[in-house]
């Protein structure tokens, strides 16, 4: 009995020491963990697809987000990522006040649209005061006013293999040798016909200022805020991410970020 | 052997379940990695406010971490409560580096809030489920019933203090009332505030539960609790491996590796528990 009572005491020794030589080690240990694609990455993503399915599960297809009150909009909205586009078909539109925006709906619809900013004007509208979480942690609250991207997608009926919806952006956060790299973003049929997802043009009563995406950015509130992609000119649906970006479904999860930013 | 004779090993004593011991070591783990990518994500935006949201045109912080520009050089401050410290070196500015915590706690080492994010709600996950699996047990083996502080270890804390102040460690199979309250603290009020200023910070979760956010008195107030609780949860590490290391490193942990105990041979009789039946005893 004492043999292994020493045995295990010279294992315990080993392991203390391993532990400490992990610890000794440095975090850098687990960069490994920051190469897309790479085995220990694909381990730890794997609990996104769980909190995806948790949370599809739990709030369903329309649990609310919360509105706020008049009372608690204390600031502008706090702009972050594109503040303004760079390219000159945008700056020209932005000169003339976006009075020639148009959005297009493409992709899997059996009625492709082009929606000028007149008629989606005159469509009927919903206000909501919600609060706008970033990914980097702060929170901002504002009044939000557009069109309820449900009605835009009932126009343009989608194809019933019609599984995400794309968002196109007229910035770039980032130039590669092909050009520049246009921010994107999508999301799944569920939050795209969520009553509080819209195509908002309005912010705080005013009309959306171009530093928070004018003419036109989406709202997704059950979402992180790199979900709502700002200076939207076309609404694509599509079955898959394939032909998109790298893959990924969006410019940030192109990037390592989730594509699913409940949290 | 003779229960006068000081010099005496006690008996060794089954103390930890398998249970217990799988689960205390795979929630260090995780704990571990949700503590530096946590700092990492903190990094992102290195400030704690206070209520719904974030001041940007008005002041509703309590804790600031930053850097700014005096005299043609980057210095680095941490602000707490209006009061401001100079500690470049370690906070704000490290190895020449603009950023909030140093490269050496946070995971990854670099600036990469993607990964950090990642990895964290990885280990959210585990925790989560290694908790599910030790409640349950907890419940089916009574290991849950010897944590959970009583009336007696009330009365016996003053002693408990008395005694772990003199760094006397009493060897039992039971745990002592400070134990009891440390442990009882951490399982069933640390780590569930974690879980839910945690989920808090969801605005997903928000939708489903939109009263937590009225609990904790906004998102970025439960996301200054969740930094807070994370403080606590380091205090009770170095607490925990203090106690563990005078108490008898070897012996504590090999009980949480092989679940045996030595205890303190008076207790051979199990004359500090009436009622119960002597403790299973192992051969030495």
């Amino acid at each position: 009995m004492r043999r292994t009572t020493l045995d295990r005491r010279s294992f315990l020794r080993r392991s203390v020491l391993g532990a400490s030589g992990l610890a000794l080690g440095g975090c850098k240990v687990f960069d490994n963990a920051t190469v897309q694609g790479s085995a220990m990455r694909a381990v730890f993503e794997s609990a996104s697809s769980l909190t995806y399915r948790t949370q599809r599960l739990l709030g369903g297809g329309h649990s609310l987000a919360r509105e706020y009150t008049r009372a608690d909009i204390l600031q502008s909205q706090h702009p972050n990522g594109s503040v303004l586009p760079d390219s000159e078909s945008y700056q020209a539109m932005a000169r003339n006040g976006f009075a020639n925006f148009e959005l297009a709906v493409t992709g899997l619809v059996d009625s492709p649209l082009t929606l000028s900013r007149e008629s989606l004007l005159a469509m009927p509208a919903r206000t909501q005061i919600t609060r706008h979480d970033c990914v980097e942690g702060w929170s901002c609250i504002a009044e939000w006013t557009g069109v309820p991207l449900g009605q835009v997608l009932e126009q343009a009926r989608p194809k019933p293999n019609a599984r995400y919806v794309v968002f196109h952006c007229h910035d770039a956060i980032e130039r590669s040798l092909a050009g520049p790299v246009y921010y994107y973003e999508s999301i799944d049929m569920i939050d795209a016909c969520h009553p509080q997802t819209i195509l908002a043009y309005g912010l705080n009563g005013s009309p959306l200022p171009i530093a928070n995406g004018a003419p036109l950015r989406v709202r997704v509130e059950r979402q992180l805020g790199y979900k709502m992609a700002k200076y939207v000119h076309t609404i694509e649906l599509v079955e898959s991410f394939s032909d998109l970006g790298r893959g990924k479904g969006s410019y940030w999860a192109d990037r390592g970020y989730e594509w699913y930013a409940g949290i | 052997m003779s229960r006068h004779d000081l010099s005496a090993k006690g008996p060794l004593i089954y103390r930890q379940s398998i249970w217990t011991r799988a689960t205390h070591w795979i929630w260090a783990v995780c704990l571990f990695f949700l503590m530096l990518t946590g700092l990492q994500i903190f990094n992102a935006y290195p400030k704690l406010d206070i209520g719904k949201e974030s001041g940007f045109e008005y002041d509703n912080s309590v804790f600031e971490i930053g850097a700014r520009q005096i005299g043609g050089e980057v210095r680095g401050f941490t602000r707490m409560f209006g009061r401001e410290l100079d500690t470049t070196g370690v906070l704000g500015v490290s190895n020449g580096q603009v950023r909030a915590f140093p490269a050496a706690v946070t995971i990854p080492s670099n600036r990469d809030l993607a990964t950090g994010r990642v990895i964290h709600f990885f280990f959210a996950w585990l925790l989560a489920g290694t908790l599910a699996i030790w409640l349950v047990a907890g419940v089916l083996t009574g290991h849950l019933r010897q944590l959970l502080p009583r009336t007696g270890d009330l009365r016996a804390l003053g002693p408990d203090i008395a005694n772990h102040a003199r760094l006397r460690f009493h060897h039992r199979r039971r745990y002592g009332a400070l134990q009891k309250l440390a442990y009882a603290g951490v399982m069933f009020i640390l780590l569930p505030m974690m879980f839910l200023t945690g989920l808090s910070m969801s605005p997903s979760f928000n939708a489903v539960a939109p009263w937590l956010l009225d609990v904790f008195g906004g998102r970025q107030t439960a996301r200054t609790l969740h930094f807070l609780v994370m403080l606590l949860l380091i205090g009770f590490f170095v607490i925990h491996i203090l106690m563990v290391l005078a108490s008898g490193p070897l012996n504590a942990l090999r009980s949480m590796l092989s679940g045996w105990y030595r205890v303190d041979p008076e207790l051979q009789s199990g004359a500090d528990e009436p009622g119960h039946q002597p403790p299973t005893q192992k051969e030495t």
